[in-house]
């Protein structure tokens, strides 16, 4: 179970000396989740990468509280073709001191592609390896760029039943994305161009 | 690779299905002969006499010259099937091409070791940069980097016309090296078996040209039997490829 | 964690596509073109031969260096080396990605020495020597090549990044290096005093370059 709360308090962020957006707030408590739209070009991966530490943001506040532990899916899938399903998502869970493949290759539907290796899979079957990983060591709170590129119906039915497993634990949910989510319940934020 | 079926002729064997039933019935025929040739042919190296100069290690040239007129058939052969791959597109080329790789490494090295060995008593240096070492040691080399262009490209068909272009880059290389030690001042010797004139009248005794023939025929069956034998383990391999793929599109 | 990330280095390394064999493959071309340069001279080439194994191994450890970190940028994994780790848990995990890359492509050009060492007409002693400061050169290679390859990975052409910024540094294990291949060749030169200096380099370049590293892997702004 986990507590997780995530506060943004005017966000302003630049790439290559553009602006991008400015003064973007919010505020999610335990089981709080938030959309992310706007046009293309507007930010919405430079802001998941603020709140992922992976880029300094030009001005602003990000406080997150309770267990301070993320879990990023950015554009690339983060897995390596010459490796098979099993073996790269092995290795994440060693990496992440996380637990056993078996229930997460389960929950995706990735059961009998497991030995394959990575770079035969469709590319909806690569984004769902990748969301896999997500599955296997528990970090309270997901930043997510365009989960479901790529995905069918079937599975994306499935990644909102994984949403909502992991709202319904107390963690937050932070995601980029063009696609209806299925659920009412998430905050909207909409990037306008800076 | 598709199994359309292609009845002209030479084409006839281009398709991988009749060529895999063909080449399991082949290479016992050629396996078994070889085995026994090498064995006759081994018998023979320790029962010819001993040469008055160079003593016992003398057999050592029974193996050496063989190896050596195998690499370089093995290298012909593959330029062979570079002009299949480049010119005519066969689909067999490619495979033929990339197995001959590690049998023409192996018959290379095999030659350097025992010329090494032979040389340390005979010229007290188991290495000199003459024309003769230098130009098979670069054939070694050319053949370690086909193998890594296979390594290294992905694409199984670009990997293949990459080493088909290299492989008829660096056939200059055969010329060389037969020619060497007429062109250049080798402390290799100069060839013994020249031409065919030369076997009318050899250089060498019958004692030493029977087991010197009688182990370059087994090994060249030798090489056919594996050449078939890598050509099959290859198709087979990419057959795999092909099934796991399928795997991954049927399971959704 | 560390085991976990060493074993896949290394795995991938090895597979199809990896550098284990090219880095061999390189080192064996410069090899062989340095005698066709030189010429037949057999007791030269002996004499030469140690600082000819040295370039050949330095010029072929450089080749796979940039891509140390970029096969890792260019999928996304970098992403998650660099999330939530401190600098130094991250020096840990580019040491043991220089180990890695050290075991694919120093490991086996240092088992490589007593064949080439034999092309250039080395005695056994000498082929020795070359041996273990090569076993202890190449790792310090790998070490500060880390520091480079961490500062281009952003850039297109990093490369030629990795080999300036490494190049000066490189400079004084060249030179204990040779100079502890060549005490065999050469009586009146000691083996264990440019060898001792060689390893506090491997061992000091093992500390300084992951955490030179991974400052620049933490400050990519991307």
């Amino acid at each position: 179970m986990f507590n997780a709360s995530l506060s943004v308090t005017d966000l302003s962020a630049s790439r290559g000396g553009f602006a991008l957006f400015e003064s973007v707030s919010f505020n999610l408590k335990r089981g709080d989740a938030l959309r992310v739209t706007g046009p293309n070009g507007t930010g919405k991966t430079t802001l998941l990468r603020c709140l992922a530490g992976l880029i300094l943001p030009d001005s602003g506040a990000i406080k997150i509280s309770g267990e301070n532990s993320l879990h990023y899916l950015g554009h690339f899938n983060a897995m390596k073709p010459q490796l098979t399903v099993a073996e790269n998502l092995n290795f994440w869970a060693a990496f992440d001191d996380g637990k056993s493949i078996v229930s997460a290759l389960e929950t995706m539907n990735l059961s009998r592609l497991k030995d394959l290796p990575f770079n035969v899979l469709s590319s909806g079957q690569k984004r769902r390896v990748a969301l896999a990983r997500l599955l296997l060591s528990p970090r309270q709170i997901w930043l997510l760029d365009e989960p479901t590129v790529g995905l069918d119906i079937v599975s994306s039915t499935l990644v909102e039943a994984m949403f909502s497993a992991h709202l319904a634990n107390g963690g937050n949910v932070v995601a980029a994305t063009h696609t209806p989510l299925g659920t009412a319940t998430w905050q909207t934020l909409e990037l306008q161009a800076a | 690779m598709s199994d359309a079926v292609i009845n002209s002729g030479l084409a006839a064997y281009a398709n991988p299905a009749r060529f895999m039933r063909l080449s399991q019935t082949l290479v016992p025929f050629f396996a078994l002969p070889a085995v026994a040739l090498i064995a006759y042919g081994l018998w023979l190296s320790f029962t010819a006499p001993a040469d008055y100069q160079q003593g016992e290690t003398v057999r050592i040239m029974f193996i050496h010259v063989p190896f050596a007129w195998l690499a370089m058939m093995t290298y012909s052969i593959m330029t062979i099937a570079a002009l299949g791959t480049l010119v005519w597109r066969h689909p067999l080329a490619d495979v033929a091409g990339k197995a001959a790789l590690p049998i023409g490494a192996a018959f290379t090295a095999l030659c350097l070791i025992t010329g090494s060995l032979w040389g340390r008593p005979t010229w007290g240096t188991y290495w000199v940069w003459d024309a003769r070492l230098t130009s098979v040691l670069v054939l070694f080399l050319i053949y370690l980097g086909l193998i890594a262009i296979h390594r290294a490209i992905e694409d199984k068909g670009l990997a293949a016309r990459a080493a088909a272009i290299v492989t008829l880059v660096g056939s200059i290389n055969l010329p060389i090296i037969k020619y060497s030690v007429q062109w250049w001042n080798t402390l290799h010797q100069p060839a013994s078996i020249s031409s065919l004139k030369r076997l009318a009248n050899p250089a060498l005794p019958p004692e030493y040209l029977w087991p010197l023939f009688t182990i370059a025929i087994g090994l060249t069956l030798l090489f056919f039997a594996l050449h078939l034998t890598a050509m099959r383990a290859e198709i087979w391999s990419r057959k795999a490829d092909g099934l796991s793929r399928r795997m991954a599109r049927q399971a959704g | 964690m560390m085991a976990a990330l060493y074993l896949r280095d290394v795995r991938l390394g090895f597979r199809s596509g990896g550098g284990a064999m090219i880095a061999v493959l390189f080192f064996m071309s410069v090899i062989i073109m340095m005698p066709i340069a030189v010429g037949p001279d057999l007791k030269l080439l002996a004499r030469l031969g140690p600082a000819f194994l040295w370039v050949g191994a330095l010029l072929a450890s450089l080749l796979g260096l940039e891509r140390l970190f970029q096969a890792d940028r260019e999928d996304g994994s970098l992403d998650h080396l660099r999330l939530n780790t401190g600098i130094p848990e991250l020096a840990l995990m580019v040491f043991v990605k220089c180990l890695a890359h050290w075991t694919v492509t120093g490991l086996p050009l240092v088992l490589a020495v007593p064949l080439f060492g034999l092309f250039l007409n080395m005695e056994p002693p000498a082929i020795l020597a070359a041996m273990a400061a090569l076993a202890v050169g190449t790792p310090a290679i790998a070490f500060i090549g880390a520091v480079g390859a961490a500062a281009g990975v952003t850039l297109a052409r990093g490369g030629l990044l990795v080999a300036i910024i490494i190049l000066p540094v490189i400079v004084p294990v060249l030179i204990f290096g040779v100079s502890a291949a060549n005490a065999a060749v050469d009586p009146s030169q000691a083996f264990l005093p440019p060898f001792a200096l060689l390893s506090a380099l491997c061992l000091f370049f093992a500390v300084t370059g992951p955490f030179a590293a991974a400052v620049f892997l933490k400050g990519i702004d991307e």
